[in-house]
């Protein structure tokens, strides 16, 4: 069963192909990673999977639901998290919590809130206004709202972006162990490659809005001979070396 | 999903957002303050205007007075109503929180009235003062026109709300480049919506645009009151259907510029 079937996904501005033909699945309870340079076309794949964006042609289908007639069942069942959105700065977190409890309808909000509080190390930060906290704390607090409804499926758009290593690790630790305990499925997005390689059963490589390779890490290490996934990284973004063939 | 259930869930998330813009106020006095500043500012003016007419001139200034305070106070029932929508809708852009709203399952028109009534708050918490100024300072007391009052609230709060869908609409498709519109454009109307005088005295060219607004029908209603004592139910009947007019279009012009932003990509950006 899928998490997220889709198929030939097309989006087009004026002259430029943002995202060309591609065409993927993402098993319920995977982490799926969507791994790309800038401008490969990651920012607007999420953006149509969330419905923020309607795509030129193609189809997409999250969690049973056909995102272009029925998508508002489906993103109740979701959540979101970018570095780049951000959460209302003067509003304390604890408020922040219950704006968004309160949009995607969580059954008793305080008992939950606190439950999230507990789990991301948040306490002592509830009544503090979202905007006077440290990047690390901004990031507990994006993932607070984004576990707000128990989603079922999870879209991470570089979730340690700006984090130091010790807190993008208690990130990366902290969702490995959220995706074992509840089997949500996940797709990030990400510049990290050993972030990719550490979480990641899949990978889909994108470039210029293509999926140009796909694969699991170390599948992906053996096909291209390298070590690491930085090196496979920059050998399809700057046409390299080709994968070998199996 | 049963509709008991699903209308349960759509009030739930209104609450949300009006919580939103509720908390946002009550962690900041600045803000209230600013809610009341300008609508008792202008009474303040505008009151000492026709007092001191009406001491120099007599009777007649002290009517015309009156037609000065009442359409100073129901003209920022308009403007409050406008101002309301427009900033609260910029207050998330600002925030960089349209993106997180937006894959929330809130449907455009529950974010729509969230910010309707949010703007019914912001209008009560500048007109209500200054209301009590033009009570405390000049006698002077809007609700002595009789019940009619409500539905000239009605119509200018229905108007200030199609003025802000316009202006929303406009910064979807424009960005932060059209921000401006949510302080100025109600503004750019006063002269048409004949707040203290008579549509007659614009020039013929211009009546025909004065008698498109529900404002200026608003107001002519409010002087048949103060000046001759009858309910123009005419104008207030002329009031209510432009404005059923104007909400559709500004809603038709919303829907369509929201589905325009999310082919062009613009609910992420948009502000930037």
């Amino acid at each position: 069963m899928n998490g997220i079937r889709v198929s030939n996904l097309t989006k087009r501005y004026d002259d430029t192909l943002a995202v060309d033909d591609i065409t993927f699945t993402v098993p319920v309870g995977a982490i799926v990673g969507l791994l790309g340079g800038n401008g490969a076309g990651k920012t607007t794949t999420i953006g149509m999977l969330l419905g923020l964006l309607i795509p030129t042609a193609g189809a997409i289908e999250v969690l049973g639901h056909d995102m272009a007639r029925d998508r508002f069942p489906a993103l109740a069942r979701m959540n979101f998290s970018s570095p780049y959105v951000s959460l209302p700065q003067r509003l304390s977190v604890a408020e922040n919590l219950r704006v968004y409890g309160h949009l995607y309808n969580v059954p008793n909000l305080e008992q939950r809130i606190a439950e999230l509080a507990a789990e991301l190390e948040l306490r002592d930060l509830l009544h503090r206004p979202a905007g006077k906290l440290s990047a690390g704390q901004k990031t507990r607090v994006a993932l607070a709202k984004a576990l707000i409804n128990r989603p079922e499926l999870l879209l991470l758009d570089e979730p340690t972006a700006s984090l130091d290593p010790d807190t993008g690790d208690w990130v990366r630790s902290w969702l490995e162990r959220y995706r074992e305990d509840t089997g949500c499925t996940i797709l990030l997005a990400s510049h990290n490659m050993a972030e990719v390689e550490r979480l990641c059963s899949d990978v889909l490589m994108l470039k210029r809005g293509r999926i140009v390779d796909r694969g699991t890490p170390q599948g992906l290490l053996d096909r291209y001979g390298r070590k690491d996934m930085e090196e496979v990284f920059l050998d399809i973004a700057r046409d390299r070396r080709h994968a070998v063939p199996a | 999903m049963n509709s008991g259930s699903s209308a349960r869930t759509a009030a739930r998330r209104i609450w949300g957002l009006l919580y939103r813009h509720l908390a946002l106020y009550r962690r900041s006095w600045p803000r209230l303050l600013e809610l009341a500043y300008w609508p008792v500012l202008q009474m303040c003016i505008w009151g000492f205007t026709a007092s001191f007419l009406a001491a120099r001139i007599g009777n007649a200034a002290a009517v015309a007075g009156a037609t000065l305070l009442g359409g100073v106070l129901l003209w920022e029932v308009a403007l409050r109503s406008q101002m309301g929508v427009a900033i609260s809708f910029m207050e998330e852009m600002w925030s960089r929180n349209l993106g997180h709203l937006f894959v929330s399952p809130i449907r455009p028109w529950e974010l729509i009235t969230a910010l309707l009534l949010v703007s019914v708050v912001r209008m009560l918490g500048g007109v209500l003062p200054a209301l009590l100024v033009a009570w405390i300072l000049y006698a002077y007391n809007l609700f002595s026109l009789g019940p009619v009052v409500v539905l000239f609230f009605m119509n200018l709060m229905m108007f200030g709300w199609a003025v802000a869908l316009g202006v929303v609409s406009l910064i979807l498709r424009h960005g932060a480049g059209a921000e401006a519109l949510a302080w100025s454009v109600l503004f750019g109307l006063t002269p048409f919506s004949a707040v203290f005088y008579p549509v007659a005295v614009l020039p013929h060219v211009l009546q025909p645009i004065a008698e498109a607004l529900p404002s200026a029908h608003v107001f002519e209603g409010m002087r048949g009151v103060v000046l001759q004592g009858i309910v123009r139910w005419d104008h207030l009947i002329a009031a209510f259907a432009l404005n059923v007019i104007w909400i559709a279009g500004a809603t038709l012009l919303f829907a369509r510029q929201f589905r325009q932003a999310r082919l062009r990509g613009a609910l992420l950006s948009i502000g930037e």
